[in-house]
Formats: structure tokens, C-alpha cells, sequence
């Protein structure tokens, strides 16, 4: 795991600054959502092996929540990116969340 | 492969160069009735009840490393069964049982040692938590004792009972925990599946699942070509979203990295396995004389099998705060195993919605004390098609239901667990 994360308000800082919660990619569904789908989101992941989406709290620095986007088995960080930014270019319809992590690198 | 003490003798006076294979080397046949993915722990003491208790011997054990390679061999080797909950209390406590009579009956020498456990505490909220957690084991039959400051200055007075923020007050003791040599729990229970008639096929990695239409499975395709079975049973826990994905199982798993450590050989000074309440440091001494210990997940998702410096650190900051004589141990060695952190900290062996594919998975770093009953109940599981009495919360869909099996009450958050 890099020593060092590049955070898009703060630059680069240690990675003992930020608080990590878990995978980014799932969606929040409705409230009123069917149980399965709430069930999905609450307790289901992927867990890919490989290139991942990672929330990750700055808390040490700015305190915005970040999606930072590293590799689980070489543990090289690709991109960080501000996670309300990632959301919208996910939601604005891109190709996908994985191209849009990257886009914004 | 039998040992005696004629064979010793013997050995001893040719040099040592004409022991035995302890387990056979075999070719994987075309079909089983029973294929265990993951030839750790669970996957071996899985085949060894299947063939001992249940009568199942035509099985195959596909290990993609060697057998010990992963997290059997990369642990802190604590046994314990000192869990609050009714989903967990009895099933550790039958996994304890076993653990007590092993040696006897995989005829190994697992060094089972029943030195004790004792969870620290460190405030009057703490005490009162684990007061009610001794209860709850009492109730289940199991022994605990609430220590009180001066009774643990006793039994280790090295520790830092006057530290400023976390004095220690006392302890919950279960005397019947201790530590098992590891790789010989491996071993032993390799050996036995082997002479049962198991082939344990080391070195074949498995690629994918096939299905037939109706979505059951067939068999297996590896490294080594495809084997058919009739029952699939996956114990591949740090891997098991890659496994369960063959099969199209989403699971509530999350995979991390545990580091472990192990110091320079020190004369025997800890007497007992130590946890840390104010942190998650915890700690025993190995029969060799090095210190044996760990603290928490490095946080993020990883499936590499190393670990960050900063854990490194943190770790032995907890290590030096408990105990201030560790400053000058100097440490050995480090490693890391990647674990199924799950949803609610708990496991899971059970059915899956694929009618002949069977799961023991989630283990989070709590494996390796589980391996004898994870191992018996998920052989009861497979030879029965239902859950053994003591592993019957262990639910795949215990989350859908809201039967989520929480000891530490930290929520779906699984580097929290």
C-alpha cells in the first residue's frame, strides 16, 4: 500500500489521515426500495480481485469523503478523486463508474 | 505414514534421509463425490470428518499452493471459545471440545497447550461488558473467571497496570484457551484424510465452476483439467468472492490483510495469551521462546498477502503501551494472510442457493480456533444436507432475515469486525 495519497483538496498526505469505510461503488436505493435491493446494498459486495473503488475519509485534513481507485493485489493507487465529483460524473450518464474514476484522474 | 520410537532410533542412526512422504502425491481422478475447494484448515479437517464421521472417503482436496501455505500457517495460533453470543458461544465451545481431544484422535502431536486467555480490561464499562460476556459462557457450560487487578499482577505482573489512559483493571480468564502449533494441526489432519483414502491435490488451482442447465453443478476446471463431482463445497475463506463469482455468488464478504509477527527467542516470560482491551493487540509465547502477536486488519480491502508499515507500527505501539518490556524485543519476522472479513464479524457454513455447492467462508481472523468444528460441521452439512446443531445460525442468509450474528454490535462494516 502507497505510503502517500494524493488528496484533491490537500495534496499529497500520509495515508494514516484518512479513515477508510469501504467500497464506493454501490448505489443507495430508494427508500421505499424492495428489501432484496436494500439487502444488496447493506450487506452484499463484489470484492473484486484487482483494480477497486474505495471510499476513504479524509478525516486527518479536509474531512471530504474521497473514492480512491488502487489496485488490491499490487497496491498501487491510480486516482483519488472527491467523491461527490465522482458521483455526478457516474450519474451524468458516462461510460459507467469505472471510466468515469478514471476520466477524473 | 506411522511413527514410533524404533523408527527414531533408526532414522537417527541413517542420517535422518529415509522418512516417508507423510501424505501421498496422487494424479486427481475423473470424478468424486466430494471435491473441497482449499486444502487450508477447514478444507482438510472438512475432508478428515467427512471420511472418519460420515463415512465419505471418495474425495478430492484441490489446494492451489501446498498444504500450510496460507492462512493455516500464517496465524497467531490462539484457541478460545469465549464469545457472548448464542450463535457463537456453542459452536466455539464444541470447536474447544475438539480441540482437547485432537491429538488423540488424529494421532499427531498438535501441541494443544491450555495456558489460559485472559481479555484485559480497562474501565469500569469494560469490566461490566465482560462480567456479562463471563456469564453468558457460564450459561453455556464453559468456564470463565472474572480476575480482579491484584489477581492479574499475579499471573503476569510485567504488564503496565498504572498506564495513565488504560490501567489495567482486571480480567475475563477462560483457562481452558491456549495456543495449537499450526502447521501441525495441518499436517495432522492432512495425514489423516490421506490415510482415510482423501487425495489431497496440491498445486492445482481451480479456474471455474460448470454447470449444467439446470444450474447445478458438474465439476470443477483446474489447473490440472477439469474433475466432476457430485457435491461442491468451497472452503476457500480469503478467497471466497473470487470462488463464490465462478458460481455467480454475490457474498457479504470484504477481503483484508492481518499481520502477524513473531520476535528473537526470549526465555519463557509470558505464560499465558494476553488481548489488550484498549486496543486489539494480543499476545502469547511460542514453545521456540519467540512472542507471537497481532493487532488489527490493515483497514483497506487487499488481497495481497503483505501489510502496511504503519500497522507495523501501530501494532507495536499497542504491544510497548501494554507491556513497556517489549521495547527492546527485537522482531523477528512479519507476514500477512488475507481473511473474509464478513458483514457482522461472524461465519458462515451453510447451503447455497446452488442446489450440490456448499459454502464455509467469513472467517474474518477468528479461523483458525474454529478449524476442528468448522471442519466437522461443514463435513455434517455436505454428508447430511443439513446444518449441524451447533452451526445452525451461521446462515448464508442470516442478513436478509436481520439475524446478522454481531459480538462486537460494530454493524455491516466489515473492517470494523
Amino acid at each position: 500500500m502507497a505510503s502517500l495519497i494524493t488528496c484533491p483538496h490537500c495534496g499529497s498526505r500520509p495515508k494514516e489521515e484518512f479513515s477508510i469505510r469501504g467500497d464506493a461503488l454501490p448505489q443507495r436505493p430508494a427508500a421505499h426500495a424492495p428489501d432484496e435491493a436494500w439487502h444488496a446494498y447493506v450487506y452484499l459486495r463484489d470484492n473484486v480481485k484487482g483494480v477497486i473503488f474505495e471510499h476513504w475519509h479524509h478525516v486527518g485534513g479536509c474531512r471530504r469523503y474521497l473514492v480512491v481507485e488502487r489496485d488490491n493485489v499490487s497496491h498501487d493507487v491510480l486516482s483519488v478523486t472527491d467523491a461527490a465529483r465522482f458521483r455526478r460524473a457516474a450519474a451524468s450518464g458516462q461510460d459507467g463508474v469505472v471510466a468515469a474514476g478514471k476520466d477524473l484522474a | 505414514m506411522r511413527y514410533s520410537a524404533l523408527d527414531i532410533v533408526r532414522q537417527a542412526f541413517s542420517g535422518n534421509r529415509h522418512w516417508k512422504p507423510v501424505w501421498r502425491e496422487p494424479q486427481p481422478k475423473a470424478h468424486y463425490d466430494v471435491i473441497i475447494v482449499g486444502g487450508g484448515g477447514h478444507g482438510l479437517s472438512t475432508a478428515y470428518y467427512l471420511a472418519k464421521e460420515f463415512g465419505i472417503t471418495n474425495i478430492a482436496v484441490l489446494e492451489k499452493g501446498y498444504i500450510g501455505s496460507g492462512n493455516v500457517g500464517r496465524n497467531t495460533t490462539i484457541i478460545r471459545s469465549n464469545y457472548l453470543l448464542e450463535g457463537n458461544e456453542p459452536f466455539y465451545e464444541f470447536s474447544m471440545k475438539l480441540w482437547e481431544g485432537l491429538e488423540q484422535d488424529f494421532n499427531y502431536n498438535a501441541m494443544v497447550s491450555q495456558r489460559g486467555v485472559i481479555n484485559l480490561f480497562h474501565s469500569d464499562g469494560q469490566r461490566d461488558a465482560y462480567a456479562r460476556r463471563g456469564n453468558a459462557m457460564m450459561m453455556h457450560g464453559v468456564d470463565a473467571q472474572l480476575l480482579d487487578r491484584e489477581e492479574v499482577r499475579k499471573m503476569m505482573p510485567y504488564l503496565n497496570f498504572d498506564h495513565a489512559r488504560f490501567p489495567v483493571l482486571g480480567g475475563l480468564l477462560q483457562k481452558r484457551g491456549g495456543t495449537a502449533r499450526h502447521d501441525a494441526v495441518a499436517w495432522g489432519y492432512a495425514r489423516g484424510a490421506d490415510q482415510r483414502g482423501v487425495d489431497l491435490i496440491q498445486h492445482c488451482e481451480v479456474t471455474g465452476i460448470r454447470r449444467d442447465e439446470a444450474g447445478r453443478v458438474l465439476g470443477v476446471e483446474t489447473s490440472k483439467g477439469f474433475i466432476g463431482c457430485n457435491k461442491l463445497a468451497l472452503a476457500t475463506a480469503g478467497h471466497t468472492s473470487v470462488t463464490g463469482q465462478m458460481a455467480g455468488l454475490r457474498l457479504p464478504i470484504e477481503t483484508h490483510v492481518l499481520q502477524a509477527f513473531v520476535s528473537e527467542g526470549l526465555k519463557p516470560v509470558i505464560h499465558n495469551v494476553i488481548t489488550y482491551g484498549a486496543g486489539h493487540f494480543y499476545i502469547s509465547q511460542s514453545d521456540k521462546g519467540g512472542l507471537v502477536f497481532g493487532a488489527d486488519i490493515d483497514y483497506y480491502s487487499s488481497y495481497a498477502q503483505r501489510g502496511n508499515l504503519a500497522t507495523v507500527e501501530h501494532t507495536i505501539e499497542e504491544g510497548v503501551s501494554l507491556i513497556p518490556g517489549l521495547s527492546r524485543v527485537k522482531v523477528l519476522r512479519a507476514w500477512g494472510g488475507v481473511m473474509d472479513m464478513s458483514m457482522d464479524g461472524s461465519p458462515i457454513i451453510d447451503r447455497t442457493p446452488i442446489d450440490n455447492l456448499y459454502l464455509n467462508c467469513g472467517w474474518c481472523y477468528g479461523g483458525f480456533k474454529a478449524t476442528p468444528a468448522s471442519g466437522f460441521c461443514f463435513a455434517h452439512l455436505i454428508a447430511k444436507d443439513e446444518p449441524h446443531y451447533t452451526a445452525r445460525f451461521l446462515r448464508l442468509d442470516r442478513f436478509e432475515r436481520g439475524l446478522a450474528i454481531d459480538e462486537g454490535g460494530k454493524g455491516p462494516q466489515p473492517n470494523l469486525h
